[in-house]
């Protein structure tokens, strides 16, 4: 594990930010089984945010932080927009550069990563919003996909421009009246899932953060399968509240509303063979050492 | 991570030699090679222990692109790969800086222009990226043929631009290039131009270094910034995301870091003269005439001194081989006896003279031009007719000129 590349010294301990000091004591890098659970009984790898109060994309980036399965070897690319308000409060390396080429920035940073660290695993996330993905960076979203970047791809997908004030998105809904669709959307919601699986990805998803150990899980099929096989793609309902004109509190539903079986956030999977045949082998190697812990602990309070 | 003074000496995978940069540019012996200039960069990059290359065709630099694409065959380059358009190419330029490599990347005209939103980026960024830019039209209708336009829009991005005249020239500053970039008080983006064509697709006797001598590696930690490797603490790196709050502190922390940049620039000064043995070359600059030109403009600015020669006008001559530093005091100090300075370029709005009359005291002194743009050669004739008639001289009409 690689917490000692955290450390402080001990001359300098009682200047550090107490949150420095609280991710040295109790964060959970390199803790194999990390997860949702965590949080509340560890420091969070995100401090406060500056997202509107009740935010969806507040919840989702705390559950994929807390799920990510290597974060003390993991870079995140993240791009213009909400999310860049949040990324200087996270505890783990990550990039802003330009809006919209953050796939070509992860595409560089990944290969760099191998060049220099052969046989270690550097794991790369890209994670921005619907704009980013969808609109001004579709070519090197796509692109990146093509040439098959091991790094896995996360849209917030809020279907608007939401830091900007609410402008119309290609993952906007057809028909939805907005900044810039003044008589509302004159077309259908982007296909993304379907255009990545077509495009290459090895691991799709489509759902809401409503269920942390959903977004745990898929955050963790994606990474693993971005790591030891190709692009992966996680497409996450995080509700603009305050451009649909919800309440603060109204998220959670808002969510829940949208993933019903009709709806267009019902959970959709796609999973390429050879990332089955991944997932399979990492989950009989999870049963495994979850059956040896217990076994252990069954001798040790025997 | 071994250090770069422990690893000279010491061979890489290639069983190239790991070697003090002053010694292999300034001692070792050379070759003389009859090249292109595309194979000249290949040469050169060849001896840059790259880590990344990234390539996109556009002409006139497609050549040079794939020749790198050869050397990563042969394994000299870490990683290499065509991006799918230059924004994205300088994108994946930047990332692949960002996780510490070395990286080389090639260009010309319309895709500098299409670029051109990552260039103030890498340099906010603090990359050390090195571009080539064979410059070619960037006007409609379309052109390919040699245009120096494109400079102009680089000067302010915070890059190191430097102007290479001679095939000489890029092989020497590729190699030196990567090492005033590095330096930690410099830690810049270096655009390394040249005039596409005239460079790029002749060939010239280019005396090179040995080819089993390379250049210590990069060492990304010798930075003025954090690498973005998860190898030292993910730090927050900042206690509120000022970056795009409306109060003075954003704008102070945007303001202190945009003249950090400059002053950055400014460091390198000192390296660059180092390196390049001055940011200027000069000729003669006790002559009442003084022609001040960068790239393949200086040879035929030194043609038409030959020819004025024969006809009794004594002309000095200035090099101008970096625009990022500018050599102000250098070109100030240069000009100082001229009654008249001679701009020669190859682009239609003379941004040359343009910071030269920004920088000399009597600023009407500055002739800007002569000027051929969108492909046109530029005869050393038609300097020494610019030269002779603002003194008042007779001149030949030129054929075909109207003059």
């Amino acid at each position: 594990m690689s917490k000692e590349r955290i450390q402080i010294s001990e001359a300098l301990y009682d200047i550090m930010p107490s949150d420095y000091q609280d991710l040295v004591k109790s964060a959970t890098y390199g803790k194999e089984d990390r997860g949702w659970k965590d949080i509340g009984t560890s420091k969070e790898l995100i401090e406060q945010h500056s997202l509107c109060a009740g935010c969806p994309e507040s919840m989702a980036f705390r559950y994929i932080l807390a799920s990510l399965p290597n974060p003390e070897d993991t870079v995140m690319v993240g791009s213009t927009g909400c999310t860049s308000l949040v990324f200087p409060m996270v505890a783990v390396h990550n990039i802003h550069s330009l809006f919209g080429n953050q796939n070509a920035i992860a595409s560089g940073l990944k290969r760099a990563l191998s060049v220099r660290f052969p046989g270690r695993v550097k794991d790369v996330v890209v994670l921005a919003g619907d704009g980013a993905t969808v609109d001004i960076g579709l070519d090197m979203t796509l692109q990146a996909w093509f040439r098959q970047e091991k790094f896995t791809t996360i849209c917030f997908d809020n279907e608007l421009y939401a830091n900007t004030g609410g402008q119309e998105s290609g993952l906007m809904q057809k028909g939805f009246v907005a900044k810039m669709a003044p008589v509302g959307k004159l077309f259908d919601k982007v296909r993304l899932p379907e255009i990545a699986r077509e495009s290459g990805c090895h691991y799709v998803v489509n759902c809401t953060v409503s269920k942390p150990s959903l977004v745990e899980k898929v955050i963790r099929n994606a990474v693993h399968v971005a790591r030891e096989i190709g692009p992966t793609y996680l497409q996450l309902y995080t509700p603009c509240i305050l451009e649909i004109g919800k309440n603060s509190m109204e998220g959670l539903q808002e969510m829940r509303d949208s993933e019903k079986p009709a709806e267009r956030f019902a959970y959709k999977e796609y999973i390429s063979e050879p990332a089955k045949q991944l997932l399979a082998e990492l989950a009989a190697k999870d049963k495994e050492r979850k059956a040896a812990a217990k076994q252990l602990a069954g001798q040790a309070s025997a | 991570m071994a250090d770069t003074h422990s690893i000279i000496g010491t061979k890489n995978k290639k069983g190239q030699t790991y070697t003090d940069t002053w010694k292999m540019m300034n001692e070792a012996p050379r070759t003389p090679s009859f090249y292109t200039g595309s194979e000249v960069i290949k040469e050169a990059i060849r001896r840059a222990s790259c880590d990344v290359m990234i390539a996109y065709p556009i002409t006139p630099q497609s050549e040079a692109a794939a020749l790198i694409g050869e050397l990563f065959a042969e394994g000299y380059i870490g990683d290499y790969f065509r991006g799918e358009s230059e924004f994205a190419v300088m994108s994946q330029c930047a990332g692949a800086a960002f996780g510490g490599a070395r990286v080389f990347t090639t260009t010309a005209g319309p895709g500098t222009m299409r670029a051109m939103e990552n260039f103030p980026m890498w340099s906010g960024a603090r990359l050390p990226i090195q571009m080539i830019v064979t410059c070619r039209g960037i006007n409609s209708p379309l052109s390919i043929q040699p245009d120096t336009l494109e400079i102009a829009y680089l000067l302010n991005t915070g890059m190191l631009v430097w102007h290479a005249e001679t095939a000489q020239d890029f092989f020497d500053w590729i190699l030196k290039g990567y090492i005033v970039s590095e330096e930690p008080d410099v830690h810049l983006p270096l655009a390394l131009c040249c005039d596409g064509f005239f460079v790029t697709h002749t060939k010239d006797v280019v005396n090179l270094t040995p080819a089993d001598m390379c250049l210590p590696p990069y060492d990304p930690y010798r930075s003025p910034v954090p690498c973005m490797d998860m190898e030292c603490p993910p730090v927050r790196m900042m206690r509120d995301p000022f970056v795009m709050k409306s109060n003075y502190i954003s704008y102070a922390t945007h303001a202190s870091w945009q003249q950090e940049i400059w002053a950055a620039v400014e460091r390198s000064r000192k390296h660059t003269i180092h390196w390049l043995n001055g940011l200027i070359d000069t000729e003669n600059t006790d002559a009442d005439i003084v022609i001040v030109a960068s790239g393949t403009a200086v040879s035929q600015g030194r043609e038409a001194i030959r020819m004025l020669e024969d006809e009794g006008v004594r002309c000095g001559l200035v090099k101008v081989k970096a625009l990022r530093p500018w050599p102000e005091e250098e070109i100030r100090q240069a000009t100082k006896n001229a009654k008249h300075i001679f701009v020669p370029e190859f682009n239609v709005t003379g941004w040359l003279a343009k910071e030269i009359r920004a920088t000399v005291p009597n600023s009407q002194r500055v002739h800007a031009g002569p000027h051929v743009c969108g492909g046109m050669t530029m005869p050393p004739e038609i300097i020494v007719s610019e030269i002779k008639t603002a003194l008042g001289m007779k001149t030949f009409s030129m054929a075909g000129r109207g003059s």
